[in-house]
């Protein structure tokens, strides 16, 4: 049987010593899990380690922690595959990140995550009560799946690095939760939950995209990609204003492939801060003021290359064709009724010819960003 | 000391329901869990939840198909509550948020479950347990001003009072070590079932037993505890559930010889029949050397046959569960799979409003009560519906009973005696054999002598190994000797638990002399009517278990032969 030698990181307050690593081998298969290798280390040699666990299949969301590195379920990473991460011929076991800790590999979720869902008023606030049920389509449930797949193991938590940054952070997996509750056509609040986090200055907008969550995240709920259907849903449903800008700054996006089919890059700020209309745009005092702010790194792009001063007045632009067929994608999707929000639920095969499931399940997780279409 | 109208110990569905339901009805409530509420095991189940929803459907149907999975042994005058008021139920938590499938006109959709003779088990894709004790969590936490929780607390035992009502419990902060006794007038137990009394089992760590032990020491009778479900779906790897709901969709069992052996075992249900059913029809497979996989000793689920997108909207977990945990992608091949213990549809004997007959203010609901819904032999996605109507039904009359009377005075004796017990534990010296080792001992060798087939020797050969690891499990050896999540010493306990119940187990399998429902006695294959029409149950006594008898209900439905 092969064998892992496990680095655990132990802490006890109890004894008021400074927190140790303790060194064990286990004889496993590499397909067993981490979770395994541990309680395998209880069973025969130190049953005082502290660890939250339960399933043993990552569905309870008890043994989140971080091994070599990376935030994830004990029970759902097997050793092989931690060892592909290992520095040192071994598998690095701490606690999650971003939490305090009560002993060994135990934080303290209350003070942290659960602190944090709770900002969300997490339960539906519905209107009038059908006398069957609600009848809705089927893709809304479907689609609410998946942030309702969350098992609130706080790994994603754990590595957030926004949270790192600012503590009062509301998080990936309450913002996660937020979505499961504005996606659901049943709540009636959407508005008000989306204004409060975005009035929230550790809220909505605090997110930096660092996919990090989407890779710790052991069940497909990809938070970030929530995060970034909740800014879409407030600002283009809800005109919420959103205080990065970042909304404006994809419609800008938008509005410029569409007009030139290139990113013209030298747009992209005066019409992310003023608007893409006539009179606000490039001519606005905000904007003004933004490119004034953004002149030293908008020089450095003179510099480079990527942006010329002529570009500034005359954008580049796709020949006419290419610019056709970027138009006629335009118009192919605005023209449908509604907006397709895939997830990883409403997925299969292309072989089964179902054109709102064309999207394989992606083994990567950095499935596409919560896709508009 | 903390002081309630409704103590709840335990926080899956059962308990959450029951906190629910008596919070609304104006009680103060206390919900006590050894693990943060949605670690409960109720997390994992994963097909469904049965109910009559459908107006094509009757409750009438469903509540037969009950009796008859039960083999007869349940009580019909329960399963009538159950099915009646499952349609409420299943819309209740519908409007509470619960995102179940939707079909094409946006209602409800259900999938096909084994031994039922309609479509009616109502999902959340293969998370469904999750998504329940998701919502109901919200609940608690829309209701917190009512409802006070106590997560991560131990319940070590449960208070008698002098007049032999239960007071509440004495529990155990697991962060702190600190001990408390909690005061109530009524107190239900939801601790969940057994299942860590056999290895392999689906059954989560925290699956020990504790509520059927605790209960069973103030005077309580465990009922029909020889009836323990074997799955028929559990990976030969490691033991863990694929969902019953993979056949509902269509997926075909295969032997060794490449056979879909149930047209001989079940010819009209197939796949579908009951749990139990299926279970045997595998195990015999097994034994007679027509077994699948490397050493024989399994059977082959095929998915395949069910399309892919089928596949991943409605049973994502299974091939998460088949891919991390097997090796095997479910959508390109079979998996190999053997009946696993699954599920005890024995416990703690109470009625249709949850109250536990001889001991006043006392309830149980879910896996660790018995109603007794499932008889013989439990339906798939029966016990999620056993769970939220009777934890329902518990939390109100448990809520009525708490507003007429005062608050008992409990006796804090009990408290001195756990604290005492449990720091002999951590003081004691290393000398006995590891919980570990007992433990796996102990449900290794239940899982060989009282599993699917059980027969007179090997019963008899198994009460004197629980015999002797009661023994053991007195002096098993501790590591850890500190008070703030001291796992270890709460371990001990479960132990203990663990093998007190094991020996009703077994005392029950023994004194049943029959085959019906889960109980399959090689020697006696026949079920036997005339002598076996009725429960056991065991009470506590000094010189051990004491065995007793409870008379069936039958309201509508006379037995007769069971075929599927
Ligand atoms: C893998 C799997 C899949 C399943 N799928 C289905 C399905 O699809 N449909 C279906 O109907 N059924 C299914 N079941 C069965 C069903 O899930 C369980 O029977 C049911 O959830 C039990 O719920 P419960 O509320 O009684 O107990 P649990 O959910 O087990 O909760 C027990 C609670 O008691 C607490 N507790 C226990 N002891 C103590 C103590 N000493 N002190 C304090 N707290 C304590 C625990 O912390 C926990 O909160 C499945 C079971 C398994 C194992
Ligand atoms: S993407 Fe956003 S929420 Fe996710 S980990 Fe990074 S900063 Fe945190
Ligand atoms: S979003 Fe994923 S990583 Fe985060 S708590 Fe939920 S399940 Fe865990
Ligand atoms: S033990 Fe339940 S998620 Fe790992």
């Amino acid at each position: 049987m092969p064998e892992f030698t496990l680095r655990i990181r132990r802490y006890n307050p109890e004894t008021g010593a400074a927190p140790y690593w303790d060194r064990y081998t286990v004889d496993l298969e590499p397909h067993r899990s981490v979770l395994e290798g541990i309680l395998q280390v209880k069973d025969r040699f130190d049953s005082s380690i502290g660890v939250r666990c339960s399933c043993r299949a990552a569905i309870c969301g008890s043994c989140g922690m971080t091994i070599n590195g990376k935030a994830g379920l004990a029970c759902h990473t097997h050793l092989s595959e931690a060892m592909s991460r290992s520095k040192d011929g071994t598998i690095e076991i701490q606690p999650l990140g971003n939490m305090p800790v009560i002993k060994d590999l135990i934080v303290d979720m209350d003070a942290v995550h659960w602190k944090k869902v709770n900002r969300v008023t997490p339960w539906l606030l519905s209107g009038d009560l059908p006398e069957r049920e609600h009848i809705v389509p089927r893709e809304s449930m479907v689609d609410v799946t998946q942030p309702m797949a969350c098992i609130q193991c706080g790994s994603c938590v754990g590595d957030c690095l926004a949270m790192e940054v600012d503590p009062d952070f509301i998080g990936p997996a309450a913002l996660a939760k937020a979505y499961r509750f504005v996606g659901d056509p049943r709540d009636v609040q959407h508005e008000q939950r989306l204004k409060d986090l975005a009035d929230d200055p550790h809220g909505l907008y605090t997110c930096t995209h660092c996919f990090k969550c989407i890779e710790a995240c052991p069940k497909g709920v990809a938070p970030m990609n929530q995060i970034m259907r909740l800014r879409r849903i407030a600002g283009q449903d809800h005109h919420i204003e959103d205080v990065n800008n970042g909304e404006r700054h994809e419609e800008a996006f938008v509005v410029l492939l569409q007009k030139y089919g290139l990113l013209s890059e030298a747009d992209v700020v005066p019409r992310s801060y003023g608007g893409n209309g006539l009179t606000g745009g490039k001519l606005s005092p905000k904007s003004g003021e933004q490119v004034f702010q953004s002149l030293p790194f908008l020089a450095k792009a003179v510099l480079r290359g990527k942006v010329k001063i002529s570009q500034t007045l005359f954008p580049h632009k796709l020949d006419s064709e290419s610019l056709a067929e970027v138009k006629k994608i335009y118009k192919d999707v605005k023209g449908r009724e509604e907006r397709l929000e895939l997830n990883l639920y409403i997925t299969g095969y292309d072989e089964d010819g179902d054109p709102t499931t064309s999207e394989a399940i992606p083994d990567n997780p950095n499935e596409k960003a919560g896709a508009t279409a | 000391m903390p002081s309630h109208d409704v103590l709840i110990i335990g926080a899956g569905l059962a308990g959450q329901r029951a906190a629910l339901e008596a919070a609304q009805a104006g009680a103060s409530v206390a919900i006590l869990s050894k693990v943060h509420p949605v670690r409960s095991h109720s997390v994992a189940a994963a097909g469904g939840i049965n109910a009559a929803v459908k107006v094509t459907d009757s409750w009438e149907s469903h509540a037969y198909d009950t009796v008859k999975g039960s083999d007869f042994l349940g009580d019909q005058d329960a399963i009538e509550v159950m099915c009646r008021e499952a349609p409420g139920e299943v819309l209740h938590l519908e409007h509470i948020g619960v995102t179940f499938h939707r079909d094409e006109t946006g209602q409800m959709d259900a999938r096909a479950f084994g031994g039922a003779s309609a479509k009616r088990t109502f999902y959340v894709a293969d998370i469904t347990g999750q998504a329940i004790l998701h919502v109901l969590y919200e609940q608690l936490t829309k209701y917190s001003d009512q409802i006070d929780k106590y997560e991560e607390w131990f319940s070590t035992s449960l208070i008698l009072n002098e007049d032999g009502s239960c007071g509440g419990c004495i529990a155990r902060d697991i962060r702190t070590g600190q001990m408390e006794v909690f005061n109530a007038k009524s107190t239900i137990l939801a601790n969940g079932g057994a299942g860590q009394i056999f290895k392999p089992t689906t059954n989560a760590l925290i699956c020990t037993a504790d509520g059927m032990a605790q209960a069973y020491d103030i005077g309580a009778e465990l009922m029909d505890m020889e009836m323990i479900q074997y799955h028929p779906t559990c990976l030969v790897s490691n033991g863990f559930l694929i969902t019953e709901g993979a056949r509902g969709e269509g997926a075909h069992l295969i032997n060794g010889n490449g056979e879909r052996f149930m047209s001989k075992y079940a010819p009209n249900k197939l796949e579908l029949a009951s749990r139990d059913v299926v279970s045997r029809a595998e195990q015999t497979e097994i034994n007679e050397g027509r077994g699948a996989g490397p050493n024989k000793d399994g059977i082959y689920l095929d998915i395949t046959v069910v399309p892919k997108k089928r596949v991943h909207e409605a049973l994502r977990e299974i091939v998460n569960i088949g891919k991390d945990f097997s090796g095997v992608d479910i959508t390109k091949e079979p998996i190999l799979i053997r009946p696993g213990q699954h599920y005890i549809m024995g416990g703690v004997r109470t009625n249709v409003d949850g109250q536990v007959p001889n001991v006043p203010g006392l309830y149980a609901a879910g896996e660790v009560a018995c109603v007794s819904v499932h008889g013989g032999n439990r339906l798939g996605a029966n016990s999620l519906l056993d769970t939220l109507i009777f934890g329902k039904r518990s939390g109100a009359h448990a809520a009525a009973r708490a507003s007429d009377i005062p608050m008992p005075q409990a006796p804090t004796s009990r408290l001195e005696v756990d604290r005492k017990k449990l720091e002999k534990i951590i003081s004691r010296e290393r000398t006995g054999r590891r919980i570990s080792e007992i433990k796996d001992e102990l449900g290794t060798t239940m899982n060989k002598n009282c599993a699917v087939y059980r027969t007179e020797e090997n019963l008899q050969e198994q009460l004197e190994i629980v015999r002797r690891l009661k023994e053991e499990a007195k002096t098993a050896a501790i590591d850890d000797k500190g008070t703030i999540f001291n796992q270890d010493v709460l371990g001990a306990l479960e132990l203990e638990y663990m093998m007190k119940t094991a020996e009703t187990i077994v005392l029950g399998a023994i004194e049943r002399k029959e085959s019906r429902g889960a109980q399959s006695r090689a020697d006696f294959p026949d079920r036997d009517d005339e002598k076996f029409l009725k429960h056991f149950t065991f009470t506590e006594s000094d010189s051990g278990p004491v065995l007793g008898e409870a008379p069936i209900t039958f309201t509508k439905w006379e037995p007769e032969v069971r075929s599927y």
